[in-house]
């Protein structure tokens, strides 16, 4: 095979990429290059511009100004076909499967003929297993992609991008979904790829990973190339500072003095949602003053346990206790007047309307209830008393109480749903996902103000696919597989590849 | 092509845009009339003089928008909660039965207590029209679109039936129509010797009670989240299911004013055209106004205006009528179009 390269084996370069939306600029002269056979990591913030990058590059976006050339050649900007033809390959974070079909035919749609599709299996078939046993990529052809896990989807992903020969794959926050193995075995095949002479981009705002696979790391920062370094010659204190712009302090945490149990789950379980399991017989216990930290790849019952918390879930099996009551009619309405705050996963589609204003938002769980209303009328002064104190308090920057929601940032938006739930002094704090997709500064201060509560002795239940996040915080940790809820572990009783065997379902084996 | 949206367009896009709109659907009005034979430049003062050039039009425009601001109103709030409300001309029809019921003679009363049982008998009839359809969408996930329409046919049918059967005129020379309203339930007019009835004041007064009702009462704002986003309307415990039900009853019982107003107003007795398709055209009265309850008064007025004023054009420039029905759907197609572009841009690549 031979790969047609620019000078000195650049396969890919970007010169002064500039991108405005109005009056954001959301790529500022970005340069950088991609050389045959190494990994250079794109790091930044959420929207720092990496995607707005990828799209250019994919045209999806046409750029204001710069060029790109892509081994050797100039790409036409704006044509979407362009830069898949020349070998680029993609591998999303949310991936383009189709359930119902098997790996094969997943892998080859839409490369073949309509009319041929038969008598070219035979030969994409050898094709593709060649591919997985090049690069370790182990699946069964003929599965269905429906019953594969995530890893395993990923895997097919990355097949399908090599299928259609491509020399230059790029990964947009490939790990998010994956268990600490799994990103070890992600790494093999990433290696394994650049030492054939292909080229990786990988999208990641993980330093320890961009430090683990990258040969060169580009950081951008609000739109601006602000550092392109050797991870040779740096570290991860150095990136996170080029990253947030800023020295970046891991959050403070004191020990927890856990105070009596405010809410336990006894061998509850809930129904499964189609593919996604409920709880199995799962047993949990919140503690006052605590922060108990739920881990595990997603789609493995945190969406049954996070309901079960809101009142939109309730147990088919099992005994649910809340300071001692055994509510029967459990509903969102019951589960807030028993004193739990929901902070939930999808702040867009869930946790807020986004044409509302912030001050509707902000009353959406108390709107009928003194002091927004009473006797059936709105009292919209103290609607927008309580927005403006929401809004001052939890640092939400946004031009007005009266601004509709869908022009914040996800992190503002996510500091009003905080604030919404927070000032109700609740006892027992769902969060789920809390800080997903919001950058460094909304991390900390949702974080900080999760331990605040937990040292005014709240129960804080954590749900989130980040682990590093989870041990960072929790003072307990539960890790969630298939439903099922592993014993407890105390801070710092696990190492991070520990937990990752429970979160692949070997916990309870090994154990025994 | 590509949409991008606008944050805050400036008042020449909000105004322009609409304005554009008219234009266009006079346009097309005139080169319609040159088709049909007639002299193009004129028609645009035809419209105009023959929906607001004198008194008599003016409030002939009124009295045509009356019925339309009542189901306009019924379907803006019945959209506004995500309930696709298409049934109103049935709820329409059940309004002007009770009336006509009630009306005939039936309860020899005062007009003050004859009007208030009529109104509200008229709006408990269309709210149960409505909720049968809503507890199926609720309770079932059936789709209201579907069995909302369908029950426009079913009522009007049944409408027919009565009035070939238990309410049909006796002394009505065989056609199918009630008897005439006593003088006691009939709807005064607002002055002696014009046309227009207090029906009127009623429906401006209805959109004021649902403008009120939307945004200083916690149902209004518990329609509106479900409407905007079910999914968190739930997950915050508003209780979605009852709310679609009320937003139901609401919606059927101002559409059924419609009925009442049309039968105690203007006509007098129940016939089976007392509709010309108020209840559709009220979802285009209610789109045009962006669901807005005052946005319905001028939308209605102006949807009327075209109507009143289109026919008057067509009689005075020898124009088949249907050129009336084509400048309505035009304007109504380029008003959407424009009302879209004031707040999107359109970049062309």
């Amino acid at each position: 095979m031979t790969v047609e390269t620019g000078a000195q084996g650049t396969v890919l370069r970007l010169t002064d990429i500039t991108k405005r939306f109005g009056a954001l600029t959301a790529n500022d002269a970005v340069s950088f290059h991609l050389d045959r056979g190494e990994v250079v990591a794109l790091l930044g913030e959420n929207g720092a511009g990496k995607t707005t990058l990828m799209n250019i590059l994919f045209g999806q976006y046409t750029a204001d100004d710069g060029s790109v050339e892509l081994f050797g050649h100039p790409l036409p900007p704006g044509n979407s076909r362009a830069a898949l033809d020349a070998g680029v390959g993609m591998v999303h974070q949310h991936f383009t499967l189709a359930d119902n079909l098997s790996v094969l035919d997943n892998i080859v749609l839409g490369t073949q003929s309509l009319w041929r599709m038969r008598a070219d299996r035979a030969a994409a078939r050898a094709k593709i297993e060649q591919l997985a046993q090049d690069f370790g990529l182990a699946v069964v052809a003929d599965a269905k992609v429906g019953t594969l896990s995530v890893g395993e989807r990923q895997r097919v992903e990355i097949l399908k991008a090599l299928y259609r020969d491509a020399r230059i794959l790029i990964l947009d926050e490939p790990t998010a979904v994956l268990t600490p193995q799994e990103t070890d075995a992600l790494f093999v095949t990433l290696r394994e790829m650049v030492a054939r002479g292909l080229s990786v981009i990988f999208i990641s705002h993980k330093l320890h990973e961009v430090m683990a696979i990258a040969n060169r790391v580009v950081v951008l920062r609000h739109g601006k190339v602000v550092g392109a370094v050797e991870t040779a010659v740096t570290d991860r204190h150095k990136l996170a500072e080029l990253m947030v712009g800023a020295e970046v302090k891991p959050p403070v945490v004191r020990a927890s003095k856990p105070g009596p149990a405010l809410m336990r789950l006894n061998g509850v379980s809930t129904p499964a949602q189609g593919n996604t399991p409920g709880l199995d017989h799962a047993d949990l216990e919140l503690r006052a003053g605590q922060i108990v930290g739920i881990a595990g790849v997603s789609g493995n019952g945190q969406a049954a346990l996070a309901g079960l918390l809101a009142g939109t879930e309730r147990p088919s099996d099992g005994d649910m206790d809340i300071h001692g009551l055994h509510p029967q009619d459990w509903s969102p309405r019951t589960a807030m007047a028993a004193g739990i705050a929901r902070i939930p996963e999808d702040r867009h589609k869930t946790g807020s309307i986004a044409d509302f204003t912030l001050t509707e938002n902000a009353i959406l769980e108390g709107f009928d209830k003194p002091p927004f209303a009473r006797g059936g009328w709105m009292s919209w002064r103290a609607a927008r008393d309580f927005a403006a104190n929401v809004i001052l308090k939890y640092d939400v920057r946004c031009p007005g109480p009266e601004t509709r929601i869908r022009l914040l940032s996800g992190g503002n938006m996510q500091k009003l749903i905080l604030g919404r739930a927070l000032e109700t002094k609740p006892q027992v704090i769902l969060a789920n996902q809390p800080v997903r997709g919001l950058d460094i500064g909304a991390i900390t201060f949702v974080h900080g103000q999760l331990l605040a509560a937990r040292d005014r002795g709240a129960a804080v239940l954590l749900i989130s696919e980040d682990l590093d996040e989870v041990m960072a915080l929790s003072d307990v940790i539960h890790v969630l597989y298939e439903g099922q809820i592993s014993p407890p572990f105390a801070r710092g009783s696990m190492t991070a590849a520990q937990l990752g065997v429970w979160m692949a379902g070997g916990g309870a084996q090994d154990a025994a | 092509m590509r949409l991008e949206p606008i944050a805050n367009p400036t008042l020449a896009r909000t105004l322009g845009y609409p304005l554009l709109a008219l234009i266009a659907t006079v346009v097309i009005g005139s080169l319609l009339a040159m088709l049909a034979g007639a002299n193009p430049f004129g028609v645009l003062g035809l419209i105009l003089q023959g929906a607001a050039g004198s008194k008599f039009a003016i409030l002939e425009t009124l009295n045509r928008a009356t019925p339309l601001i009542f189901t306009g109103l019924a379907v803006a709030v019945a959209f506004r909660a995500k309930l696709w409300n298409i049934g109103a001309e049935a709820q329409l029809y059940a309004g002007a039965v009770m009336t006509a019921l009630i009306g005939t003679g039936a309860l020899p009363w005062p007009s003050a207590a004859l009007w208030p049982l009529m109104i509200v008998a008229a709006m408990l009839a269309g709210a149960l029209v409505l909720l049968g359809p809503a507890l199926l969408k609720v309770r079932f996930g059936v789709d209201e679109v579907v069995t909302t329409l369908l029950f426009n046919f079913v009522v009007l049918l049944f409408v027919s039936y009565l009035l070939e059967g238990p309410l049909k005129d006796p002394m009505g020379m065989g056609w199918p129509q009630s008897a005439r309203l006593i003088p006691d339930a009939r709807l005064p007019r607002i002055a002696t010797g014009l046309r227009l009835h207090w029906g009127f004041g009623i429906a401006l007064i209805s959109a004021l009670v649902v403008w009120v009702i939307q945004s200083r009462t916690t149902l209004g704002y518990a329609m509106r989240a479900v409407g905007l986003n079910r999914q968190a309307a739930e997950f915050a415990g508003i209780p979605v299911g009852r709310v679609i039900l009320k937003t139901a009853l609401l919606s059927g019982g101002l559409a059924a004013l419609a009925g009442f107003s049309e039968v105690a107003g203007l006509k007098g007795n129940l016939t089976l055209d007392i509709s010309p398709g108020f209840g559709y055209t009220g979802i285009i009265v209610a789109m045009l106004a962006l669901l807005n309850p005052i946005g319905v008064v001028v939308s209605a007025i102006f949807v009327a205006g075209v109507f009143v004023g289109a026919d008057s054009m067509s009689r005075a420039a020898g124009v088949p009528t249907y050129i009336a029905d084509i400048m309505l759907a035009s304007s109504l197609l380029t008003m959407v179009l424009a009302i879209s572009l004031t707040r999107v841009r359109v970049r062309w690549r």
